[in-house]
């Protein structure tokens, strides 16, 4: 039995806007095992980001308030928590990366003070100690010249090395469970690929386990062991990344991947396109399947209740009431 | 140059941004965005544009549709040489030639309402007006596949995906023969890419367009193009026909942006060549010496430091910018 670090369980996150009720995280459950590759796969506005928001406790109140479910880390419920005993978690046990390092980073402190900072703050060491050990950081994570470096401000590092040092600082306090919310949406792919590398290589190092945000499907089949599918504030498919890319089982997953322009296949291989708009979260009701007014095999069923999550296979579970259908039906899009 | 079937042409492009320096504002450096670029576009072909950012690609896009005036080399558009015409000439020319702008938020006039915004252009070259204007707006929403209905609203109303349509229908309004996409689909949603990539291509079908497509995103560029064209640190590194340019790159660096991106299939991907590049992209400020790719290139000799590879033929329309090629 593998040693499960971070369990999910029916996190539930509102945001109480002027329009109504925003469920952006309504009933999500998962887990991460220690020194696991999770991806949270989904379009802009499922949930995704305030979903790992909400494991940190960063969700802004007001308009935004967890309502419900446990985030059960090493034991214990972040969300039963003080404050106080929140922050000696937060950037040290649980570390995050942003998608825009430009923004994360102060624009007014050096490299180097920023690093230290939190090695001063949750490790204790000494101001010369922590900087010594802020330039070891950024040496791991690949920046050359990192002594001469640590007096540098952010606007003097390109996009990808300032990822970098995203990177070095939240690896600064040996984290159990690092969390990375779109780190290379904003470089290159070329620098994409050194980042991920980089991520993936020290996850191997520290023994840390990694949930990674994206939409990347690429990205996702190269380095994640498991996939989480969400679709507006709920996982819609879960399992291992080799059965979710091969037997997808719900219309949301196959949808996704085979709209993507693939290297490999045919250049005159039609795309697959899902039709319509992702919901107004604000208006969907909770108790429908969100995905049927885009879903070819909807059902009347999807439209009077709520699918819940049920296990097809293993480690696979699938929130669609034809699911037992949906591989048979979708085989001219899953064709290779 | 003439009769050679290319739509548009580009021969020897430079551009350079001069930088700006000190009290009396003087040159003290250039930005060598675009340095020596040639190829051309075919009648209802697909040209596609790839490469890094900062490698001059939107660069060369705004140079052909004379937004930016260049440095040297010549621009050809139907045989013509447009790269000095200006006034009314240079007005008319701008009704064959529209663009596609990367970022459906900023390229939209948020106090316009989308029915204005199709129909500027219209007035703009007097090509219609009254109820023929409205009834062209209208016929332009169905054709990206909007209501004529919301012509009235405001651009806030609308998705991501929706404004890349009211700005693909105002870049149609003029009936253009050739249009640039710059990076069109790289502010979407993976859902709403396939749904636009899949409009432009059914466009250029139906409507017998020519589009210079302008990305990042190595699989839609591969996707919708018939050529592709790569481009590093303001130069051409190679060319070839799609197809050909994905089965054989021979360019290191072509081979190196193949492998970085990952095929969304965990067996596939598994079983590819992996080339890692290192570093950053160096600035065009202060270019490399001799073949501008050799400090990130893993197979680089001492030649590549000193001496500049040409763009040669290697194949049929196959050309390679590489000593070691």
């Amino acid at each position: 039995m593998r040693e499960t670090v971070l369990e999910v369980k029916g996190l539930r996150t509102y945001f109480y806007i002027r329009e109504g009720v925003l469920r952006a995280v309504d009933g999500l459950s998962y887990s991460v095992n220690k020194g696991e590759f999770v991806a949270l796969v989904g379009e802009s506005a499922c949930g995704k980001s305030v979903s790992a928001l909400s494991i940190m406790r960063l969700i802004p109140y007001p308009p935004g308030i967890i309502v419900g479910g446990e985030i059960i880390f090493e034991g214990r419920d972040l969300l039963k928590l003080s404050e106080e005993e929140m922050r000696s978690i937060r950037g040290n046990r649980i570390a995050m990366v942003f998608q825009e390092p430009m923004t994360s980073l102060n624009p007014v402190l050096t490299i180097g003070r920023q690093i230290a900072e939190s090695l001063e703050l949750h490790r204790g060491l000494e101001k010369n100690d922590a900087l010594v050990e802020a330039a070891n950081l950024l040496k791991l994570v690949g920046i050359p010249d990192a002594e001469r470096r640590l007096n540098d401000y952010p606007y003097q590092f390109s996009g990808g090395m300032q990822q970098r040092i995203m990177i070095a600082m939240a690896l600064s306090c040996n984290p159990v469970l690092l969390i990375a919310d779109e780190p290379t949406t904003s470089v290159d792919v070329t620098v994409q690929a050194q980042l991920m590398e980089l991520m993936n290589n020290l996850r191997s190092q520290f023994g840390m386990s990694v949930i990674l945000i994206t939409h990347n499907l690429g990205l996702v089949a190269r380095y994640a062991d498991r996939v989480n599918v969400m679709y507006a504030g709920r996982l819609v498919e879960s399992g291992l990344t080799d059965t979710i890319y091969s037997q997808p089982h719900h219309p949301y997953t196959v949808g996704l991947i085979a709209s993507v322009p693939r290297l490999d296949l045919p250049r005159q291989r039609p795309l697959y396109v899902i039709p319509g708009l992702p919901p107004n979260l604000v208006r969907l009701s909770p108790n429908v399947c969100a995905f049927a007014p885009r879903c070819r095999f909807a059902i009347s069923k999807c439209t009077e209740q709520r699918p819940e999550l049920e296990q097809v296979g293993d480690e696979h579970w699938v929130a669609c009431f034809r699911h037992q259908e949906i591989p048979e039906l979708t085989a001219m899009e899953c064709e290779r | 140059m003439t009769g050679n079937g290319y739509l548009v042409e580009v021969n020897n492009l430079v551009k350079y941004f001069p930088v700006l320096a000190g009290v009396m504002r003087r040159k003290v450096a250039d930005i060598k965005a675009v340095d020596g670029v040639s190829f051309g576009v075919k009648q209802g072909e697909v040209v596609g544009l790839v490469g890094e950012s900062g490698c001059g690609k939107t660069t060369v896009g705004r140079c052909i549709l004379r937004l930016y005036d260049v440095t040297s080399g010549n621009i050809y558009f139907q045989g013509k040489d447009i790269t000095t015409i200006e006034g009314e000439e240079l007005r008319r020319l701008r009704r064959d030639m529209q663009l596609i702008f990367q970022d459906p938020y900023a390229s939209l006039n948020p106090r316009m309402t989308i029915g204005d915004i199709i129909g500027e252009p219209l007035l703009v070259h007097g090509l219609s007006q009254g109820k023929e204007y409205r009834q062209k707006v209208a016929e332009l929403l169905e054709i990206v596949e909007l209501e004529p209905r919301m012509a009235d609203r405001y651009p806030h109303e609308f998705s991501g995906g929706q404004r890349q349509r009211i700005g693909i229908a105002r870049a149609l309004a003029t009936r253009p023969k050739f249009i640039v996409c710059d990076e069109p689909v790289s502010a979407l949603d993976v859902s709403i890419q396939a749904q636009v990539i899949k409009l432009l291509k059914q466009l250029k079908e139906e409507l017998g367009l020519t589009y210079l497509f302008i990305a990042h995103d190595l699989s839609v560029v591969r996707y919708i193009s018939d050529r592709v064209v790569v481009m590093y640190l303001g130069k051409i590194v190679e060319t070839a026909d799609s197809e050909e340019l994905y089965t054989t790159p021979l360019h290191p660096y072509t081979q190196a942006l193949l492998s970085a991106v990952p095929i969304p299939c965990p067996e596939v991907d598994r079983s590819r060549k992996r080339i890692l590049l290192t570093g950053d992209v160096p600035s065009p400020l202060f270019p490399p010496s001799g073949c501008r790719f050799h400090t990130r290139c893993r197979l680089a000799k001492d030649e590549c430091k000193k001496k500049e590879p040409e763009l040669r033929e290697v194949g049929t329309e196959h050309w390679v910018a590489c000593h070691l090629v």
